[in-house]
């Protein structure tokens, strides 16, 4: 493992090895990634521009305490010294936290997120913070306040969201390893349209203590990376309970590693994969639709036993999230009110903190903060609580109760991930419906909180981009996802010679 | 359905203390007429015995020991905030002058 290029093209699980076996040092590896970060991240005007921050004396700093570990002899635990993209809605002590937003532009907390100190703890070497839509709301990080992401198999494109940035600092190889975070599809979206691979782990397996809340009952940071053992391996490091968190889960972590290694001898005979009938049809791609039948054909070939099932729930699972989630935002989001951290606008002496407040709210969100609240008030309002709120409780149950009755019959359930391959920027940043129509697959498992996945699954014939194979396990069994994962990915790269992302463009020094 | 009025978005704006210009008002409202339309789709699932779920887990009462442990230190805290006096938060007027 010598030279620039194979560094940042290495497995993260390569890299941790040859870090160990002082083949190259840690303190090379974070070099090389930052060398590429300058070579293709650009700005907010051309480029990929998934990093909003860049800590290269952190992340350097950070890399030669490994080195020294190794040197002085000391164990190295099993991602040491390897780099990582970190989402920016996870706090950061010793970097700027925006969230996307200008509302929080420059705020430095004053404390790690449980997430961000798992990283620390295993030797991770956080090269900085990752761009979103603002809040994490949206599904091509169009929102974010400091401007767009960019898809690095088509720049014209978006790369999802809302963590396109993660996403895409993945397949630009700017990092092997990200963080993001899933409320309705934000980390296995973009991980779709990139061709790389996202986990939304069960809802409370990684700790939300200094997750900046969107929809506190959905959110759920997950792992992000280009293969499913690097993804797994990054997986064991940030999950586990987490007492800060009354929502974690105090039980032991699946066992997604041994998962992964499994998965990778491609026989899958004996497990029961359930096709949802509702996630398919009008308004799917036609070049998604045949990567997804040929995953499924697939799932078959290895000795997976396919049926069909449905969850006729699940048509409306679209229409309850968007109740619930802009009711949870709108609460949420009070909590900027000019007063303890963040922007303050007007506070001249002459005007109120009322006024204060509502200047600041006013100019520090952004358009879809603004509609998700204004929704969310709405849907909270008395007179239209009970029909609006209340009833997408109501679904809410039903679509929990779908998988239940899916997960008797089968061990995993499967669709594409998104409707569609990623699309061009600008195309539907002003018609919210559209945009929401991007997780009409994903949003089931945010509001049912078990884990789900989405793996690279082939280009689609029409345009060429990635498309995302969507697994869904239940409640806990986590490890099924990368069982599944790492089968599908060995065939495939069997298959393709290699992984989805060696197909995709070059992006030799597009930021210059 | 109901549909929404811009009277009613700038009272909702008001209540969510948004300061919002005139012509965000206007978009607004014809976007959030269109979201209330689709989602109103719930009212259609006969749901009447089903219970509400608020939370994916299953989740009452998680309880700690209550032991004292350190807090924050008040300077990291304020050194955060967009103003600070006398080693606390400064905040404009709350109370109007008559008060």
């Amino acid at each position: 493992m010598t030279g620039m290029s194979s560094l940042t093209r290495a497995r993260a699980s390569e890299l941790a090895t040859a870090i160990k076996n002082g083949e190259v040092s840690a303190v090379e590896v974070t070099q090389a990634h930052l060398d590429r970060i300058a070579e293709v991240d650009g700005t907010a005007e051309a480029g990929v521009h998934a990093f909003l921050h860049v800590d290269a004396d952190g992340a350097l700093a950070a890399a030669a305490v490994v080195d020294q570990k190794r040197a002085a002899g000391e164990e190295l635990s099993p991602l040491a010294g390897v780099p990582l993209a970190l989402k920016d809605v996870i706090t950061t002590a010793d970097m700027p936290t925006t969230a996307g937003s200008k509302i929080l532009e420059g705020w430095r907390p004053p404390y790690d997120a449980t997430v961000a100190q798992r990283l620390r703890e295993a030797g991770i070497v956080i090269l900085g913070k990752t761009n979103l839509d603002e809040f994490a709301m949206g599904s091509s990080t169009e929102n974010s306040a400091f401007g767009p992401t960019r898809n690095p198999w088509d720049l014209t494109r978006i790369p999802g969201g809302s963590g396109g940035g993660s996403a895409a600092a993945l397949a630009a190889y700017e990092a092997p390893l990200a963080i993001g975070t899933d409320t309705g599809g934000s980390i296995r979206q973009p991980a779709a349209v990139t061709g790389t691979v996202g986990v939304k782990p069960t809802y409370g397996g990684v700790s939300r203590y200094g997750l900046i809340a969107c929809a506190s009952s959905l959110d759920q940071a997950g792992p992000c990376a280009r293969t499913v053992l690097d993804a797994a391996l990054l997986h064991t490091v940030i999950a586990g309970h987490d007492p800060l968190d009354s929502t974690s889960i105090a039980q032991a972590v699946p066992d997604v590693v041994a998962a992964a290694r499994r998965g990778a001898d491609g026989d899958l005979t004996g497990l029961r994969v359930g096709v949802v009938k509702e996630l398919g049809g009008e308004g799917y791609q036609a070049g998604v639709e045949a990567r997804f039948n040929d995953a499924v054909a697939l799932l078959s070939k290895l000795g997976a036993e396919v049926v069909e099932v449905s969850c006729p729930h699940f048509t409306y699972g679209l229409a309850a999230y968007y109740l619930i989630l802009p009711s949870e935002v709108s609460s949420n989001l009070a909590r900027f009110d000019a007063m303890r951290y963040g922007l303050r606008v007007g506070d001249d002496g002459t005007r109120s903190a009322e006024e204060v407040m509502n200047l600041t709210r006013g100019q520090g969100f952004g358009a879809e903060a603004k509609r998700r609240i204004m929704l969310g008030t709405y849907a909270l309002s008395s007179g239209y609580y009970d029909a609006y709120y209340g009833q997408a409780q109501k679904v809410r149950t039903l679509i929990a109760r779908d998988f239940e009755a899916a997960f008797a019959q089968v061990d995993v359930l499967v669709s594409p991930t998104t409707p569609t391959t990623a699309f061009p920027i600008g195309e539907k940043v002003d018609d919210p419906l559209a945009m929401y129509m991007n997780d009409l697959c994903t949003i089931p498992s945010n509001l049912a909180g078990n884990a789900s996945a989405s793996f690279p699954a082939g280009l689609a014939d029409e345009d060429g981009l990635p498309v995302g194979l969507h697994v869904m396990a239940p409640v806990m069994a986590d490890d099924r996802l990368y069982l599944v994962g790492a089968a599908v990915e060995s065939a495939y790269a069997a298959q393709w010679g290699g992984t989805l992302l060696e197909q995709a463009p070059a992006l030799e020094g597009t930021a210059q | 359905m109901p549909s929404i009025s811009r009277e009613e978005v700038a009272h909702l704006a008001h209540l969510a203390r948004l300061d919002l210009a005139p012509d965000e008002l206007d978009h607004l409202a014809g976007q959030l007429d269109q979201i209330l339309g689709a989602v109103a789709q719930v009212t259609e699932v006969a749901a009447d015995d089903i219970p509400p779920t608020s939370h994916a887990l299953p989740l009452t009462n998680v309880f700690r020991e209550d032991e004292p442990r350190a807090c924050l230190p008040a300077e990291a805290v304020l050194a955060a905030a967009p103003a600070a006096e006398d080693g606390r938060f400064r905040v404009p007027q709350i109370l109007g002058e008559e008060q």
